[in-house]
């Protein structure tokens, strides 16, 4: 079923009976030729372009509990490709063109909104980083702008330009950057992914996987096994405990990510701001509550809760910078499991077993890169080939020495 | 997290930094025959469980030592705490 204005005309006339459920609810067949575990962003994402695009058949998404209730259900919501990497920036401006004609593309409402981001600029030092981030960005056909002091008053009145310890000098802004309605990303891709005949699976744990000879041969899971001619993992923050089932260690640790909701306010923020002297973002959800977010907590964890002290340090980083925000009350947080890897940046290849192959790394960054990664994935499986864009992240890059290392931190995933 | 310091008593995590696995207390021997290949994974790869794990906190903002914490990663809890000093002499290390 197509969604239209004219169906919505229609069912509003005739007592809304003709909506039909956005997905199936099928019992898994003894074998696919693909299988996706994970029912996340990437996940679906993934199994919808392989559908859509690569013209694959016979494809599964299996999910250990239900769709979209991982990372793409608890972020900040932001869409962005201002990265300053070779291997990054090509990447990223391939999502944030994906993310672009996305709604048309699986014809759902996801509320892509290009409100813009600026990331705001203190001193000197920071202007210069700023300026040949830009230029990196221009130079890969995404568009960037240096503003003044002046333009950001212009913008954003109520911020203090003047202030003693953070005089904001200037920003650069991406025009196109800006928000999505996140849950929506995972049911337009699970709706488009379905509607091809893509069966998604959900409440079913992948408790191994079947190996023999070097050659993966499907996933035993929680309602049986499941046999796969390739079979792709996509599951963010619990990858190290998924691939140790194949025993493979990855370079990377799960980190906690906390982020926050205030009350609904009246508009007051058009854009995306984030503070360049201390690590805080935030935007105006449609609903009118500030989402915002700073730092991970820092060390190793799987509990989907952080704890106060970062709490603390996220809320001084607000204040700091938008002091009037201390007057709304915060109306909820939580944590998300973080993929963070070794050089902060992802990966997208296939591993040493035959016909298994790895997603993921996306450490705090893998919203915005949920297209672009589902189809380079999509694009892996089904040509095993990297996607032009995407070729820089494979695994054999660290022992290689060719980390894609967009802060600069080294081997130290906590600070990436 | 309140963490039991050998030294110290409870002290706010706050005032800790964080390195990551204890088995970084475990440097490769640089003459092997395989080092190329045990350094790549001594740096990057890690065994990073749902549960109990072994890690190094330094107490930054305190007395500067390093510590081996054993905590579970899926409830923050932590069992035990020791100079890292202590641990890395058990296992062999005379520095």
């Amino acid at each position: 079923m197509r969604y239209s204005g004219f169906k919505v005309i229609k069912e509003a006339l005739t007592g809304h009976k003709g909506w039909t459920p956005a997905w199936r609810d099928p019992e898994p067949q003894n074998h696919y030729d693909i299988v996706i575990i994970g029912g996340g962003g990437h996940g679906l994402a993934t199994a919808y372009y392989l559908a859509k695009e690569f013209q694959q058949k016979r494809i599964a998404v299996i999910e250990k509990g239900w769709i979209g209730g991982g990372n793409v259900g608890r972020n900040t919501t932001i869409i962005r490709s201002n990265y300053l990497l070779d291997g990054n920036e090509p990447f990223y401006e391939f999502s944030l063109k994906l993310w672009e004609g996305l709604e048309q593309d699986f014809n759902y409402n996801a509320m892509v909104s290009q409100r813009g981001i600026l990331n705001l600029i203190h001193s000197d030092a920071q202007r210069d980083a700023f300026i040949r981030r830009g230029n990196a960005m221009i130079l890969n056909g995404a568009d960037a702008e240096l503003l003044s002091t002046e333009q950001i008053k212009a913008r954003y009145p109520f911020l203090n330009t003047e202030d003693a310890r953070f005089p904001i000098k200037g920003g650069l802004a991406q025009h196109r950057g800006g928000t999505v309605r996140h849950d929506a990303v995972a049911w337009g891709y699970a709706r488009g992914a379905d509607s091809r005949g893509v069966d998604i699976i959900q409440n079913c744990e992948v408790t191994g996987f079947r190996i023999e000879n070097g050659k993966c041969l499907g996933v035993e899971t929680s309602r049986g096994f499941i046999g796969a001619g390739k079979v792709g993992c996509a599951v963010a923050g619990s990858s190290s405990r998924l691939m140790s089932k194949a025993n493979m260690r990855l370079p990377m640790e799960s980190h906690v990510l906390q982020a926050f909701v205030s009350e609904g306010l009246k508009p007051v923020l058009p854009g995306v701001v984030t503070f360049g002297a201390g690590h805080f973002y935030v935007s105006q959800s449609d609903k009118g509550g500030l989402v915002f977010g700073g730092d991970i907590d820092g060390y190793n964890s799987y509990a989907q809760r952080g704890n106060l002290p970062t709490v603390e340090d996220v809320c001084e980083g607000g204040m700091a910078i938008f002091p009037a925000f201390g007057r709304a009350r915060l109306l909820r947080m939580w944590g998300g499991i973080m993929d963070m890897s070794m050089d902060g940046s992802p990966i997208i290849d296939r591993t040493h077993i035959d016909g298994l192959y790895f997603n993921g790394g996306w450490c705090y960054g893998g919203f915005k890169a949920t297209p672009a990664s589902g189809f380079s994935f999509a694009h892996f499986l089904a040509t095993d080939t990297p996607h032009p864009t995407a070729k820089a992240y494979r695994f054999d890059r660290f022992e290689k020495g060719l980390m894609i290392d967009e802060k600069g931190m080294g081997n130290q995933p906590n600070l990436h | 997290m309140i963490i039991e310091h050998p030294l110290l008593g409870p002290r706010d995590a706050a005032e800790f930094t964080y390195l990551g696995d204890a088995n970084l207390i475990d440097r490769p021997d640089w003459q092997s025959e395989t080092a190329a290949k045990d350094f790549y994974e001594y740096a990057y790869l890690r065994d990073n469980p749902a549960g109990w794990h072994q890690e190094l906190w330094f107490h930054e903002a305190g007395d500067r030592s390093w510590l081996v914490i054993t905590r579970n990663t899926v409830t923050h809890e932590i069992s035990k705490v020791e100079l890292a000093r202590d641990v890395a002499r058990r296992r062999g290390r005379s520095t």
